[in-house]
């Protein structure tokens, strides 16, 4: 088949020619169009009506919102997300530079160690859970060995304690990504011309300097992405608490997440939970449509 | 003693030796170019130099003073890289002022440093400038302001001019070797450009494989290649390189050489050249400039010998034409004058400049005097 | 775009031993032992809890509750074991875990393989078909791998039950289809976006329509990003949760809700040792395809990440 012959072909095979990579794309246009923003949108209109066990239709407008905002879970679920949200991704930054830092330094093994840093990113959130609930249970967790040792005052009960248990859940949350910034890091770290760090020792930059002054400000686009997925992963935390402390003690670890959950399935207030849900979603988007926006206009 | 010593310095990687035995003595305010293919020692050397690559054995002495185990910065050089190497997250001004900053410099004084030097090579008006806001040329200038405020003993350049255009590279040799002029510092400068090496340099070393080829002045490199690497390797068309015979022809002695439609040509050699050497197998070296046609030789030589020769191709190339014949199995570029009346496929007189010529070993292959 | 860096060239894991530039400078012994003990330090703190849990999973119930979690068993045993796989009481049932691991694999297999197929049609017409607002296309799909799965919790939950796939494994599957198709997408779609577009105007003009360039050019040099997606997809599809609990009821659960039942079970006893053994038994698969090919996992993390 020349190039001369397809000029002369009838119309309408060259037509569906020319249609068939829309036609290939349009089952997945098809899906993402009914099933992500048609169901964002449902479930956007839900929350404007009285649904409770079921869907319902009846209007209410801003009323579930209002009522969102004064029920005490809520409250305790925002400001959960808050406290969990800064110290997760403060401390998965701060550890994973520390770590790539260290695992940059031409380390002997260093293949393994980074599998062994990275590993906790292929557990299940719930496997994560369970292993740290009982490593946190003061029965037979870490305060029990501590006490076999010795060491009887030594406490460390968080999990059952209202005030700290969101902590834990920080805990495990670090536990479980920080491998993951650390990759990204030194990804970044690595990215760093050579020839910049000769520089830098002629121009004779002490270690400290060199980190703070080149290295690290380099970093930024690398703590961008992390931001942005740490961020996005806390918001939509949920497997993790339910393993770890099931939104307890009380509602002490409840996040959004679990709130929606509770509040739909198992307390029947679908409008209420699907509120939630819509807030979830706006916060979401808040971070990530900028960052997609910047992503998509560059490669542009 | 000289400025720089580089004394029986060598390189190792464990058991692999990347660097052999290298003695280079330069004065101060020379000019040394360290030049060859990739993977010859030449960065390794410099680096070497800069202190940022130990040195296995042998010594490096700046003003007399061992450089062994002295820290980059303590060693009072500054380098150019290839890449520059300017620090994307400051400006133009908070990298060159970087290194003075380290070396505990008062601001007045590098403010004073950074005017003049930005005066001097004209980017004053970058000064408050990113370098990701940089052209290629205002990068390599900014790079060698960085270089230049530091005051050093001695400046190093990595392969400067390798990421610009060719135009702009061939202005930035120009101002290098205005700057050299000008300031009158020391500097070792790493290329695989011949032509920036024979241009820029006060003297060369010529490196392959880890050793130094030849070190020389640029006149002595040309015209005197140590062996034939260094031969095929510096000028641009390249030297010729072919079999001969020396034989004995009038009482002189004389190249034989085997011409591409089967006869043979005596040349003779000019000024008793191997006159002792008769029957032995020799590489012939003569420049293409050397080759010309009849009355576009040499006036001045006194030993031009004609040779008709079958011409393979001809290559217009607007000021010279260049004429390539089959001698000895290789191909022989000649440079003629561009309006010379010559067609391939006929046999042409080609004029040889005997003076110019070079013998080498072929087994060694170093030159034989 | 780049969602990510060309994560062909990158690759952290590639770089092997002693690759790293000795930044600091640690030529000094002193330092360099501190560095490889606040290293090992690290790696006791990563490694502790599945000690913990693989430890605890081999002891008899009364070592445990005797105290000594970080021991080493006295009377080792594999009772957990098959306790957790056979025998558990999962929800009312005592059937342990094994038919919920079936069931996870029956829901991962079929998800992973239409959602990589249909990911590399996509990523391959998104690139090489491409057509005005080709990329708002894409940057729609890509928001929907972000968003929070609770807001479609409530609608798929009732279209599932309008078809009929309510509560089956093929509900699940269902549903991870759908929304793996956007990383999938993803992957492929950077990845074609980086091969040479000469080669498939080469091809045209030698007369091959669109699926032969596919199957023929494109496909067979889409071995590594096809390795990333899977095992991308299969770890996300297989650790999952949230769409577990929510769309299958007792007999189509998988694995994690499974085990979350069976660990959360207050009824009697709790045998902490079953449930480690559980947990491990759920999280093996997983770290299996992680340890054998964890230089694509990385990949994959990256590439779903952003620019590193």
């Amino acid at each position: 088949m020349s190039i001369a012959d397809t000029a002369n072909r009838p119309g309408a095979v060259d037509r569906l020619r020319d249609a068939l990579p829309k036609l290939v794309l349009s089952p997945t246009v098809a899906i993402v169009a009914i099933f992500v923003y048609g169901f964002i949108a449902f479930t956007l209109y839900l929350s404007f009506t009285d649904s409770r066990i079921l869907p319902s239709f009846g209007w209410v407008g801003w009323q579930n919102y209002h009522n969102l905002f004064r029920i005490r879970a809520w409250d305790t679920a925002v400001s959960n997300l808050v406290v969990f949200g800064v110290l997760y991704i403060a401390i998965c930054c701060a550890l994973g530079l520390l770590l790539a830092i260290l695992l940059d330094q031409r380390i002997r093994a260093e293949g393994f160690i980074r599998t062994v840093y990275l590993y906790p990113m292929a557990l299940s959130f719930i496997v994560t859970g369970v292993a740290w609930k009982w490593f946190l249970d003061p029965g037979i967790g870490l305060e029990a060995v501590v006490h076999g040792w010795g060491w009887e005052s030594f406490q460390f009960d968080w999990i059952k304690n209202s005030h700290m248990a969101i902590y834990t859940i920080v805990i495990a949350a670090v536990w479980q990504t920080s491998g993951f910034v650390m990759a990204m890091f030194l990804a970044g770290l690595r990215g760093i011309d050579n020839e910049m760090l000769k520089a830098a020792q002629i121009d004779g930059a002490s270690t400290f300097a060199l980190y703070r002054r080149i290295v690290i400000p380099q970093l930024r686009p690398a703590f961008m992405s992390a931001f942005v997925v740490l961020a996005h992963m806390a918001i939509k935390s949920y497997d993790l608490v339910i393993a770890l402390t099931g939104g307890g003690p009380g509602t002490s670890t409840e996040l959004p997440a679990t709130f929606m959950y509770s509040y739909t399935f198992t307390r029947n207030q679908m409008g209420i939970g699907a509120a939630s849900a819509v807030i979830m979603l706006m916060t979401i988007a808040a971070i990530i449509v900028p960052y997609l926006w910047s992503e998509l206009r560059e490669k542009k | 003693m000289g400025f720089l010593d580089i004394k029986q310095a060598t390189k190792s990687y464990g058991a692999v030796q990347v660097l052999h035995e290298t003695n280079i003595s330069i004065e101060e305010g020379e000019f040394l170019v360290l030049v060859g293919p990739s993977g010859c020692g030449k960065s390794t050397l410099l680096n070497m130099i800069a202190g940022l690559e130990e040195i296995t054995t042998g010594e490096i002495a700046i003003r007399g003073r061992s450089m062994n185990g002295v820290k980059p910065a303590d060693r009072n050089i500054a380098m150019v890289f290839q890449s520059y190497a300017l620090y994307p997250n400051m400006t133009v001004s908070g990298n060159i002022s970087f290194g003075m900053e380290m070396h505990g410099i008062p601001k007045p004084e590098r403010e004073k440093r950074i005017a003049q030097v930005s005066d001097l090579l004209q980017i004053s008006h970058l000064l408050d400038r990113k370098p990701g806001q940089l052209s290629g040329g205002q990068r390599q200038r900014v790079a060698m302001g960085r270089a230049l405020v530091r005051e050093p003993d001695v400046f190093l350049f990595d392969e400067p001019l390798s990421n610009l255009d060719a135009k702009l590279r061939v202005d930035m040799r120009t101002e290098i070797k205005k700057l050299h002029q000008k300031l009158g510092t020391t500097i070792v400068y790493v290329t695989h450009d011949q032509i920036e090496a024979l241009t820029l340099s006060t003297r060369i070393a010529v490196m392959f494989g880890g050793y130094v080829q030849q070190l020389g002045t640029p006149k002595e490199i040309y015209d005197n290649p140590a062996n034939m690497f260094v031969a095929g390797f510096m000028g641009s068309p390249s030297m010729n390189l072919f079999p001969a015979k020396v034989v004995s022809a009038d009482g002189k002695a004389a190249a034989e050489v085997k011409l591409a439609d089967g006869n043979t040509a005596a040349i003779p050699f000019a000024n008793g050249m191997l006159s002792s050497s008769v029957g032995r197998d020799i590489v012939l070296g003569l420049r293409p400039e050397a080759i010309t046609d009849q009355d576009g030789a040499d006036r001045n030589s006194r030993a031009i010998h004609v040779v008709n020769a079958p011409v393979e191709v001809t290559e217009p190339a607007g000021s010279d034409t260049f004429v390539v014949s089959q001698i000895g199995g290789k191909d022989v570029t000649g440079r003629f004058r561009a309006d010379v009346a010559v067609n391939a496929g006929e046999t042409f007189p080609f004029a040889f400049n005997m003076e110019k010529a070079v013998a080498f070993d072929p087994q060694s292959e170093n030159r034989i005097v | 775009m780049s969602t990510a860096p060309d994560t062909r060239a990158f690759d952290p894991t590639a770089a092997g031993a002693g690759s790293g530039r000795k930044i600091l400078q640690t030529s000094l012994r002193p330092a360099r032992v501190i560095l490889y003990l606040l290293l090992a330090l690290f790696c006791i703190y990563y490694l502790l809890p599945l000690y913990v849990m693989v430890v605890n999973s081999l002891k008899p119930l009364s070592e445990i509750t005797a105290g000594g979690m970080m021991a080493l068993p006295r009377d080792w045993t594999l009772a957990p074991w098959q306790s957790a796989w056979s025998t558990a009481q999962v929800g009312v049932e005592a059937t342990g875990l094994r038919p919920y691991f079936i069931n996870s694999i029956i829901m991962v297999v079929p998800a992973v393989a239409l959602s990589t197929l249909l990911g590399a049609l996509n990523g391959y017409v998104l690139t090489k078909w491409t057509f005005r607002g080709a990329t708002v296309l894409f940057g729609l799909l890509l928001f929907g791998c972000f968003i929070p799965f609770q807001i479609v919790l409530i609608p798929m939950a009732r279209v599932l039950g309008l078809i009929g796939l309510a509560g089956t494994v093929p509900g699940l599957i269902f549903v991870h289809l759908v929304y793996g198709i956007g990383f999938s997408t993803l992957y492929f779609r950077n990845y074609y976006a980086a091969f040479p577009t000469e080669l498939v105007r080469a091809a045209q003009i030698d007369g091959a329509g669109f699926f032969r360039i596919f199957w023929r050019i494109l496909l067979p040099s889409s071995g590594p990003i096809a390795v990333v997606c899977i095992i991308w997809q299969f770890t996300n599809i297989w650790n999952d949760f949230l769409f577990g609990a929510s769309f299958s009821d007792f007999d189509s659960q998988p694995m994690t809700v499974a085990l979350n039942n069976l660990v959360q079970s207050s009824t009697g006893v709790k045998e902490y040792n079953v449930h480690f053994a559980g947990a491990i038994m759920a999280a093996l698969p997983t770290l299996l395809v992680y340890i054998v090919a964890g230089r694509y996992f990385v990949r994959g993390l990256m590439a779903g990440s952003v620019k590193g």
